[in-house]
């Protein structure tokens, strides 16, 4: 009992013992007086929501309900808001060039400002047009893509988009300096699922600051109707130790927690998720009590696989399709525990009745 | 008194206009800088540094984190969040969130911590900076019960008092042998003391790291341990002149020394129990027992030509052992490093005013001074038994 009680707590530099580890040692030796109190104690169980637990508790505070895991507060700034850019899609400007070629005209202008990413925590972000992610990008293959972006901000920037364009619109080498503009010309190709972020070094710092944002080019024939989401999972190291202490998709730590995404019984759904999390190498989805049809990059018309949980790499990214069957809440979240606990995780409420 | 120095009521007023005269200067120039001064200069768009101490996290239940944190910087500092093991946690705060300058609040977090296994906490503030504490080893907070004092009294008992006590079962023995043994056996005293006293003034300096930076650690150590051998010298003198101190006020001085050093060593042992970085074992009692034997016979040693009664003997054990008790009981419920750290410091600051009265002793000249080789011996001899007695307690 004594031996895993008294371990030494070796190799952790967070330790600010009260008392010198030679006394640590000293005193931490065998045998029991007044130790009875110790061992009555028995081992803390923190059991998962069991079935029939209805959602607001049932179980006791610090015995494992998911409520006690959870960002405390309501946002106090209005300048973003991660349920109307779930389904906000930005289609440009859109007239017709004397060919015929659609054309698709964006403002783009990158900014300094300060972003809630969990209530009350202020981090100083870089950002596309005043948010992080900045607007999705919405377009048709073929469409002529001009993009006006001014940096309005203090250091160098430039937008990389992937996807087909002349080396000069690629975004990595005319970089745009503080108050200067640089226009972005080139036709939308292929169809899938992309991303733009800024290709200015240093790079961690960049894009982990926030400029980055989902770039979608819908194929000609487009794809079934359906609920269309946008999910970029992304992380914040508010310390700026290397190493994110939020987490989530759209920026806010457990805001789809706390305001469910709802959906009708056989609505068929479309998530467009883009991996954007910086320092981690991977992210992942997982889906509660259902299954997804997964389209790589989106660039193939039919389905990779069908799965509940998808591995993603920074800059990586899938189109999820799946309609549930039953009514409720379901969770998704990172299956990294870590990253969920730290604030990717989020809930669909599904009601009945069924659509259509 | 003016009359005997010569100092006239006009000059005294002089005298003391001048004392005032800068005082007054400053708050001028202090009110001038607020109203028109260019503070702005001074606070640039960047987030202030924030300090926050997390100096005590308690586990009073199961399913329960308590964390005391105290705002030692320069800046209000706002809990934003809270994050235990690297998970977003929910929590209360006994006040706002935002912890002005030298403020400190309570943080109630419901989380499963899971009983002998560690658990770090951490601070989000506003600006995202961070501040962790980690509890090495998860058990329950002893909650300030009969049983808990119980206890530390028994711990008191056993490791400060009984020691000090069977220590000075050797009276008898003392007072019996020759003055050069008598001065042998202070300058074993010396040795013991010394070694308390480095031992004493070590964890001092250890702990000042642990305290709020408003708080200056070190500062604390260095009023404790300058502050307690001068005020301790300027009583003496008071009492007795210039000469050799009473054998017994020297006596009442070395436990008074080894009372203030044992009073902080139960803070430490307090507060490592309720943190759960100690166990009470049979083996840490067995090891104050052997430690503190030795210092029932430093407080002996300058009494050995004395009339000596035994309510004497027992006032100087109990003021040399019972702050264990006290100390183990304030430790347990309320520990603060500064505290801890002050306390350990004016016991080393009385140790050295102890070593300068037991010095004044010995007689002086050629054979019996401090210099003499069986007084040499005896001075080591004091030290090598603090670092045995302490090598058998860690083996």
């Amino acid at each position: 009992m004594s031996d895993q009680k008294n371990r030494a707590p070796e190799g952790s530099d967070l330790v600010a013992p009260v008392m010198s580890r030679r006394q640590a040692v000293k005193w931490g030796t065998l045998g029991t007086v007044g130790l009875a109190a110790v061992g009555t104690a028995c081992v803390q169980r923190g059991g998962p929501l069991a079935a029939g637990d209805t959602l607001k508790g049932g179980l006791a505070p610090g015995h494992g309900s998911h409520h006690d895991m959870m960002a405390v507060g309501e946002l106090r700034g209005d300048s973003f808001d991660p349920t109307a850019f779930l389904t906000h899609f930005d289609y440009g400007r859109v007239s017709s060039l004397p060919s015929g070629q659609t054309l698709r005209e964006y403002d783009i202008e990158a900014t300094e400002f300060e972003l809630e990413v969990a209530p009350g925590v202020f981090f100083p972000a870089w950002g596309y047009n005043g948010q992080v992610p900045g607007p999705t990008i919405r377009c048709t293959e073929g469409d002529r893509l001009r993009v006006h972006f001014t940096n309005s901000g203090t250091h160098p920037h430039t937008i990389h988009f992937h996807g087909f364009h002349p080396a000069n619109m690629d975004g990595a080498f005319e970089v745009v300096g503080p108050g200067r503009s640089y226009t972005y010309e080139f036709d939308a190709a292929p169809f899938g699922l992309h991303l733009y972020h800024c290709h200015t070094v240093p790079l961690k710092r960049h894009m982990h600051k926030g400029l980055y944002g989902a770039f979608i080019i819908d194929p000609r024939e487009g794809r079934p109707p359906a609920r269309e989401l946008v999910m970029v999972m992304n992380g914040f190291d508010t310390n700026f130790d290397g190493d994110n202490e939020v987490y989530a998709v759209n920026s806010v730590a457990f805001h789809y927690q706390k305001h469910p995404i709802e959906l009708r019984l056989g609505e068929p759904v479309r998530v467009y998720v883009v991996n954007l999390t910086e320092f981690d190498p991977i992210n992942s989805f997982h889906l509660h009590g259902n299954f997804y049809r997964l389209y790589r990059t989106g660039t193939n018309l039919t389905h990779h696989e069908f799965t509940d949980n998808v591995m993603l790499c920074q800059g990586e990214r899938a189109i999820l399709e799946f309609s549930y069957d039953h009514e409720g809440p379901f969770l998704f979240h990172a299956h990294q525990s870590e990253f969920a606990e730290l604030g990717w995780t989020g809930m669909f409420v599904v009601r009945g009745p069924a659509v259509g | 008194m003016a009359d005997a120095t010569g100092v006239t009521r006009r000059d005294r007023t002089r005298i003391w206009l001048a004392a005032v005269l800068p005082l007054v200067a400053l708050l001028v120039f202090l009110l001038l800088f607020l109203r028109f001064g260019p503070a702005g200069v001074f606070t640039g768009s960047f987030p202030p540094v924030e300090e926050l101490t997390i100096t005590r996290v308690t586990l009073p239940d199961r399913g329960v984190l308590r964390v005391h944190a105290v705002n030692g910087g320069p800046a209000p500092v706002t809990v934003a969040q809270v994050l235990v093991d690297d998970a977003s946690w929910v929590h209360t705060i006994d006040g706002p969130r935002t912890i002005g300058r030298l403020e400190s609040r309570e943080i109630t977090i419901p989380y499963p911590w899971v009983e002998g296994e560690p658990v770090v906490v951490r601070l989000v503030t506003s600006t995202g900076l961070t501040f962790d504490k980690e509890v090495a080893v998860a058990v329950r907070t002893p909650a300030p019960d009969a049983r808990y004092l119980t206890t530390f009294a028994l711990l008191g008992l056993y490791a400060g008092v009984v020691p000090v006590f069977i220590g000075l079962l050797w009276f008898p023995f003392l007072r019996d042998l020759s003055q050069k043994w008598i001065e042998f056996f202070l300058s074993l005293t010396a040795g013991l003391l010394l070694f308390l006293g480095v031992d004493a003034l070590a964890e001092a300096v250890e702990l000042s790291a642990l305290v709020p930076a408003a708080f200056q650690g070190l500062g604390l150590v260095l009023l404790g341990l300058v502050g307690t051998p001068l005020v301790l010298a300027a009583v003496g003198r008071r009492r007795r002149g210039s000469g050799p101190a009473s054998p017994v006020y020297v006596a009442m001085l070395v436990a008074l020394a080894i009372g203030l050093h044992n009073l902080g060593e139960g803070l430490a042992i307090g507060a490592a129990y309720a943190s759960g970085e100690i166990a009470l074992g049979s083996f840490l009692v067995i090891g104050f027992l052997l430690h503190n034997t030795t210092e029932g016979l430093a407080i002996l040693a300058p009494l050995t030509r004395s009339r000596v009664t035994l309510g004497l003997l027992a006032v100087l054990g109990l003021l040399a052992g019972v702050p264990t008790i006290v100390g183990a009981w304030i430790g347990g419920f309320t520990y603060s490093p500064g505290w801890t750290a002050l306390f350990f410091a004016i016991g080393a600051g009385a140790i050295v005013q102890v070593l300068v009265e037991l010095a004044r002793l010995f007689p002086g000249g050629e054979k019996g001074s401090i210099a003499a080789p069986l007084n040499v011996a005896g001075f080591l001899a004091g030290m090598l038994i603090m670092y045995l007695t302490g090598l058998l307690v860690t083996a």
